[in-house]
């Protein structure tokens, strides 16, 4: 396994020795909501705190510039003219109370000239108070779930992954995969369903996480939150702008931590009250009666679906895992004993290990997968249908 | 441990006048300056075993998409890159320079405690070995990021657990290096070497020593909680059994702010040193750099949660944080400062270590700089974990530490082997060092301030020509530093004889010294006036 890696390393440097190294961010577009190619400041600002930041970085940087000349400038000034070779003689003082004195005081009221504003700034970004809509964020080895909590909306909940297919990203395993990404001025920063939020509107998020610590961060409204597992945190922000704002997660969370990113589609008004009443119908369409019997070909079929959004990453579409990290579901204990067994462990996962729970999926869904990968890769299980009930039934 | 010190207790003879030859004088080693020299070649040893795992996430990094690493094996390199060169490369060099001049510098025959200076040294192998053979378990060495932030860690393989153990072998290596060098520096300074008149090199490392006691036990206590955790059922970190990620972050940050302090103070000594040599003048204000040298270490310990700004704090901590943070600017400004002061109408040249010392003020300051934008908490939001700090921390870590490493080579290598490096070679490894140093990590501010988190596999395309450029910096960074080695060997090898002095500007007790330091010096302690 290390061995490859290594191979592959080689070949890499041969290949960018060759002058493989194209221009490659030249041929794409900047990123409508994203980061323009080679972007040099903050992302231009959409709310009130992300321009404050703007300020206060460009406060510090001037700052930092004009010390920067007066010591550096003294510094070069000494280097240029009291050298050896120009004959200067060294002079002979040291230790001075006074400069010591005036060189502790000043700093310390250039601090205290940058503490006053950040002070300010700290107390807008944490007054989560008077949101207009409240938006749960949960953070999953890889991907958000969005679950409108209060506000107009209220009860919408689905979850969002990234869609950059995997032909653009592995060059390894799909040939031409740099020229498609070329192609594709959203590359990571895409996904299925973003998040939409009507603009000019005060959105508190509401911020957990299922499995490890992930981080909600977006540039463009200068917000940044860890996601805790077992534990919530808060903030907010007010979209100025109508448009796509994106971001990606900002704390590493294992595998996939590049490819998890966060899109949040800001609308007017009006088409955000148009897209609620568009995703509250298509809920009613899609609510299932957990009390059905399913035939297995439909099941099987459903379970497919269910499996690439929420178990490839890590057991593969082969079924075969990663070894030593990401255990096989083809020939598995667990997936050929007891169904009870299996649905378990989905339900619970396994704590200390990357298998997380995912009770979060329904009744239906769970049944689907499940049978799904009991019959899936050469897989005969005994127990080869399980029903939305035999979950419902395992369900605490 | 008992076991293997009565070992060695079994074979003692009167050591002192005793010359063990071939593997034994190593492996035997009770000579200040012979183990000296195993912790420079160990810690050389890692830092081109870490550059290598540097260059190899580069080498992905260099364009978008995945071409040659997954992205688990990805996380593992930048995981062992940073914990190889914290704990194996960094760390260690320090000690190995202190091992080498501290008796020098004060005046004394050697290390209080051979022996245990003996052990600490042949801890750091076994916990070395520890690290590298994670690699080769099933599923590989642990990818949690060097701070193995739980519950990330508690997922990971058994090679979380190798690099648990081999932090509790670094961290029992550290503390009994640290008691080592307050026993030395307190008990066995010359008579008349006041603690005031003791080399400003002295200074940080006897402040050093105090912060490793302190924090090498937290260290050690955080990583063990992971593995209870991991193996026994325990819920320290786990919310579901009433424990708390978060707190994971409060340890390992208590001891991680002053880590970072731990890798810098002897640094500062190592330049305060260079600089009124190459000057002819007087270090500008020798008290006020000790005391700021221990305001900096008192501050360390209230400072650590600016790591965690964005775990979301109730306001009054983010401030109290935030301006705790902030008064750490003032102390290093007035090092900054007294160099400046120092270097003001001296009579200056510019060999090698001189150059080194200059360019570290250089490239630390502007690390000093965006260490005061990321201590603003209301910008350190959109920058945390991005490549904006991944910069800040390159520019005091390599620029900073490293580079003082290398001023302090070329400084002594003199009198650790009697001949003089080659002074072309040296400013070749200068100057290559310093443009692929900012080739490599200046364009970092940018994809950061853009928006690019760290630890990323793979990136937007926008971000291509950065990375690329980064990249590129980076193989010539990592080359240049064969120039090094290169210039090492040859000044061991031989070259122009060393006076005692060495340098024209040179003061301090090891210039009285011949060149090279004979194996037993200051047998009888001098006297200072």
């Amino acid at each position: 396994m290390l061995r490859t890696e290594f191979r592959h390393a080689i070949e890499a440097l041969a290949l960018a020795a060759l002058g493989g190294w194209a221009t490659a961010a030249s041929a794409v577009a900047d990123m409508p909501g994203g980061p323009r190619v080679n972007q040099l400041n903050l992302a231009e600002p959409v709310t009130q705190v992300a321009a404050d930041l703007h300020w206060i970085h460009w406060f510090v940087m001037w700052v930092c510039v004009v010390i920067f000349v007066l010591v550096f400038g003294a510094m070069l000034y000494a280097i240029v003219k009291h050298r050896k070779s120009k004959g200067h003689a060294a002079a002979e003082f040291h230790e001075s109370t006074a400069v010591e004195i005036a060189w502790t005081i000043v700093p310390f009221l250039i601090i205290v000239a940058l503490a006053l504003p950040a002070t300010r700034i700290v107390v807008e970004q944490k007054d989560t108070a008077n949101a207009d809509l409240t938006i749960k964020a949960t953070g999953y080895q890889w991907k958000w779930g969005y679950d409108y909590i209060k506000g107009d909306g209220e009860g919408i909940s689905f979850l969002s992954m990234l869609s950059t297919p995997r032909d653009q990203i592995e060059d390894r395993n799909y040939p031409g995969a740099k020229e498609r990404r070329e192609q594709n001025p959203t590359y990571l920063m895409e996904v299925d369903h973003p998040m939409v939020v009507p603009v000019n509107k005060k959105v508190r998020v509401v911020l957990t996480a299922n499995d490890v610590i992930h981080a909600w961060y977006i540039p463009a409204f200068g917000l940044k939150q860890d996601a805790i597992p077992g534990f919530v945190r808060d903030a907010w922000f007010r979209a100025e702008k109508v448009g796509v704002f994106r971001g990606q997660c900002a704390e590493l969370c294992g595998k996939d931590h590049a490819f998890m990113p966060i899109v949040v589609d800001v609308r007017s008004e009006e088409d955000y009250l148009k897209w609620v009443a568009e995703q509250k119908k298509e809920m009613l369409a899609k609510a299932e009666d957990p009390g059905k019997v399913w035939a297995i070909a439909d099941l099987e079929a459903r379970g497919e679906k269910v499996f690439a959004a929420n178990c490839v990453a890590c057991h593969q579409a082969n079924g075969k895992g990663v070894p030593g990290t990401f255990p096989a579901l083809a020939g598995s204990k667990v997936v050929l004993g007891k169904k009870q067994g299996q649905i378990d462990t989905v339900l619970q996962g396994r704590p200390g290990t990357a298998m997380a729970s995912f009770k979060q999926l329904s009744d239906t869904e769970l049944a689907a997968v499940i049978t799904y990968t009991r019959n899936a890769w050469g897989n005969k299980a005994p127990e080869n249908i399980v029903q939305p009930a035999d979950v419902a039934a395992e369900r605490k | 441990m008992s076991a293997v010190l009565d070992q060695h207790g079994g074979h003692a003879h009167d050591h002192g006048h005793d010359h063990p030859t071939g593997w034994r004088r190593w492996l035997y080693a009770t000579n200040h300056k012979d183990i000296g020299t195993m912790y420079l070649w160990f810690s050389f040893t890692m830092f081109l075993i870490g550059g290598v795992n540097a260059l190899l996430l580069r080498s992905e990094l260099f364009q978008p998409g995945l071409q040659i690493l997954r992205p688990e094996f990805f996380n593992q390199l930048t995981t062992m890159h940073g914990l190889i060169m914290v704990f194996g490369g960094i760390m260690p060099a320090f000690v190995g320079f202190a091992n080498w001049q501290i008796p020098m510098m004060i005046g004394a025959s050697d290390m209080a405690f051979a022996r245990m200076n003996n052990f600490s040294f042949w801890l750091l192998p076994a916990a070395a070995l520890l690290l590298i053979v994670s690699y080769f378990v099933p599923g590989g060495a642990t990818a949690a990021g060097w701070t193995l932030y739980a519950p990330l860690s508690v997922q990971m393989g058994p090679g979380m657990d190798l690099a648990i153990f081999a932090l509790h072998i670094m961290g029992a290596s550290s503390i009994m290096g640290a008691i080592n060098i307050i026993t030395t520096i307190l008990n066995m300074r010359a008579p008349g070497m006041t603690l005031m008149k003791m080399p400003m090199f002295c200074w940080t490392w006897l402040i050093t020593a105090y912060l490793l006691l302190a924090v090498m036990p937290v260290l050690a206590g955080a990583v063990t909680m992971v593995l209870t955790d991991r193996h026994f059922g325990t819920s320290f970190f786990n919310a579901a059994g009433g424990g708390d990620p978060v707190m994971y972050q409060h340890i390992f940050w208590f001891f991680g702010h002053p880590e970072v302090y731990i890798m810098i103070l002897p640094a500062f000594g190592i330049i305060s040193e260079v600089i009124p040599t190459f000057a002819r003048k007087k270090l500008f204000g020798c008290s006020s750099m000790v005391y700021a040298t221990a305001s900096i270490a008192i501050l360390s310990f209230i400072v650590w949660a600016h790591h965690m700004f964005t775990t979301g704090m109730p306001v009054t901590g983010q401030l109290f944080f935030m301006y705790a943070t902030m008064l750490i600017a003032v102390p290093t400004g007035v090092k900054v400062f007294n160099w400046t002061a120092t270097m003001w109408r001296g009579s200056m040249t510019f060999e090698t270590p001189m150059l080194f010392a200059v360019g570290f003020i250089f490239v630390f300051t502007m690390g000093g700089f965006t260490g005061v934008i990321v201590a603003l908490a209301p910008l350190d939001l959109p920058l945390h974990d991005t490549y904006y700090v991944v910069a800040h921390f390159h520019y005091v870590l390599v620029a900073g530490s490293l580079f003082a490493l290398f001023a302090g080579t070329y400084y002594w290598i003199p009198k650790w082997t009697g001949h003089m490096y080659d002074e072309r070679l040296g400013k070749i490894h200068f100057w290559a060092s310093m443009i692929t140093f900012n080739i490599t990590f200046f364009p970092m501010h940018f994809l950061g301030l853009a928006g690019m988190p760290r630890r990323y596999a793979d990136y937007p395309m926008q971000f291509a020509d950065f990375n690329a450029l980064i990249t590129i910096g980076a193989f010539g960074f990592g080359l240049s530093q064969l120039i090094f080695l290169w210039a090492v060997i040859k000044c061991i090898r031989g070259g122009e004889k060393a006076t005692d002095r060495v340098w024209e500007g040179s003061h301090g007790l090891e210039w009285t010294l011949p060149s090279p330091a004979p194996f037993h010096t200051f047998e009888t302690p001098p006297v200072v006036k």
